[in-house]
């Protein structure tokens, strides 16, 4: 693989001076445990001037559990995540999620706000420099063409991180940090089907913390991969389903790894009043097979992605609703 | 292409303290490998999925093929190099020669290394605990078993 290009690494200790050494790069970017963006960059993905180093700033370092939730910092591993007390017992599936990323190296050094933030990928991108020179580059990076829909006018690389999913069924929001101070949003709100701009943050911006709301439901999170370590996911589902007694009182499922953000299903309150049933489970595979939109972005095929995503988020609600039903056919 | 300014960066490493001068876009890898010399840790897939790299720092197995050198001022790095005392190979070195924990010996640096931070952290691992440990480390000879029973062997005092 390539050198690094040149660049120098800032430090700052407060988020002040972290905003404030971005906006003295023009192309400076923002790196936390740099699992992805070292291997992107020695690809030729990129060329900084300098990376920001956000992990030396204390208010992003720290889980924290109390009577108005989780907050997580962004910089807190995924490592410390999956073994935090307050994550493993009151939230398994953020725990399952982190656990799931990577192996045991990546996640030490893989942080919350890097995995949130992750690029996104495709095998027309996650390619050495002079690979992608040959093909013309791509529309994601240098080039003006998606290799994946050479007809289509945006880039169809998928969002690949795990944790995301199982944030968004807990109906997480986060602090961004900015030239403009901090503001909190909804996570669902971060991402945009856009495999090239998939995270909406301005210049200068950065995710401070995750705050997840206390009383979850309960809540799992699965993935499809080709081995059973180190790859990110072909598909990867969050559900959280909440019973009234054998009915389902709630229900979020969110995905990754099929589209270009992860994303919340839609319609799954026509699934409420009920309780898991094969009938009800059909009609949860069918929602998340209409809403998916895996491309040629890996080296499975889109269509196994699709039903494997359908598969998993049947098994993780059979389990959860309390059904008999586990290795359903999606 | 521009360089990059150097800067003095400390860090211990196997227990003795370093001053290496660097840039900021040079790889603990490329430091270990080139400047210090320490080629025992690997250079395998070089894009952080093999673990052949992995190194120790401040005792948690770490990819070097990822790490800046950089990022290591101030920290605790360990190497393969580091685990033999006085030219005696450690338990779990020895472990891994007894039980034919290897064979081309490309992924061994990076499997001992994993397998000793795990070992630290956790001295009687199960089976489940070393398989999950060692997930990241890729071995294209053995088909891992035998790696797994050098691990148990070391954890349990054997051989």
């Amino acid at each position: 693989m390539e050198l690094l290009p040149p660049f120098h690494v800032a430090t700052p200790a407060t988020i002040a001076a972290a905003v404030a050494a971005r906006q003295r790069q023009a192309t400076g970017r923002f790196i936390a445990g740099g699992t992805d963006l070292m291997v992107n960059l020695r690809h030729g993905l990129g060329d900084p001037a300098a990376l920001i180093d956000l992990r030396g700033i204390p208010e992003l370092q720290h889980v924290t559990a109390g009577p108005d939730g989780l907050v997580i910092g962004a910089a807190v591993t995924l490592a410390e995540l999956a073994e935090h007390p307050a994550v493993t017992s009151r939230y398994p599936a953020i725990a399952a999620a982190a656990t799931a990323v990577g192996a045991p190296a990546h996640r030490a050094a893989g942080t919350v706000g890097g995995n949130l933030c992750l690029d996104t990928r495709c095998i027309f991108y996650n390619r050495s420099a002079w690979w992608r020179e040959a093909n013309g580059f791509c529309l994601k990076y240098k080039g003006d063409t998606c290799h994946v829909a050479p007809t289509g006018k945006r880039c169809h690389a998928a969002f690949s991180g795990d944790l995301a999913p199982a944030l968004l069924v807990h109906a997480a929001e986060i602090d961004i940090a900015g030239p403009d101070g901090v503001r909190r949003q909804p996570l669902a709100a971060l991402y945009a089907e856009d495999g090239a701009a998939h995270v909406r943050l301005a210049a200068g911006e950065f995710l401070v913390r995750v705050v997840v709301p206390a009383d979850p439901w309960p809540a799992a999170y699965a993935k499809a991969r080709a081995r059973g370590a180190i790859d990110f996911p072909l598909a990867g589902v969050a559900v959280a389903l909440r019973r009234r007694g054998s009915d389902v009182d709630g229900l979020r499922v969110a995905l990754t790894g099929t589209n270009a953000r992860p994303f919340l299903l839609e319609g799954t309150d026509g699934l409420l009043g009920t309780p898991v049933s094969p009938a009800w489970l059909d009609r949860l595979g069918r929602l998340v097979q209409k809403q998916v939109s895996p491309m040629r972005t890996t080296l499975l095929a889109a269509q196994y992605r699709r039903r494997v995503a359908a598969a998993l988020a049947q098994r993780l609600a059979a389990t959860l609703g309390g059904a008999d039903a586990v290795g359903h056919a999606a | 292409m521009t360089q990059a300014a150097k800067q003095v960066r400390s860090f211990r490493l196997n227990g003795r303290a370093h001053d290496v001068l660097v840039a900021d876009n040079v790889l603990l890898l490329d430091t270990l490998r080139e400047a210090l010399g320490l080629t025992g840790t690997k250079r395998g897939c070089d894009g952080g999925e093999c673990g052949a790299c992995t190194v120790l720092i401040d005792g948690t197995p770490r990819l070097a093929c990822l790490t800046r050198t950089q990022e290591c001022d101030g920290h605790s790095v360990e190497t393969i190099e580091g685990l033999a005392e006085n030219g005696r190979m450690s338990r779990l070195q020895r472990a891994f020669h007894e039980r034919l924990g290897t064979q081309c010996g490309y992924c061994t640096p990076g499997m001992v290394m994993t397998a000793e931070g795990l070992l630290r952290r956790n001295p009687d691992p199960t089976e489940a605990e070393i398989r999950a440990a060692l997930a990241g480390n890729i071995c294209r000879c053995t088909g891992y078993v035998k790696i797994i029973e050098a691990v148990e062997d070391a954890a349990r005092g054997a051989p």
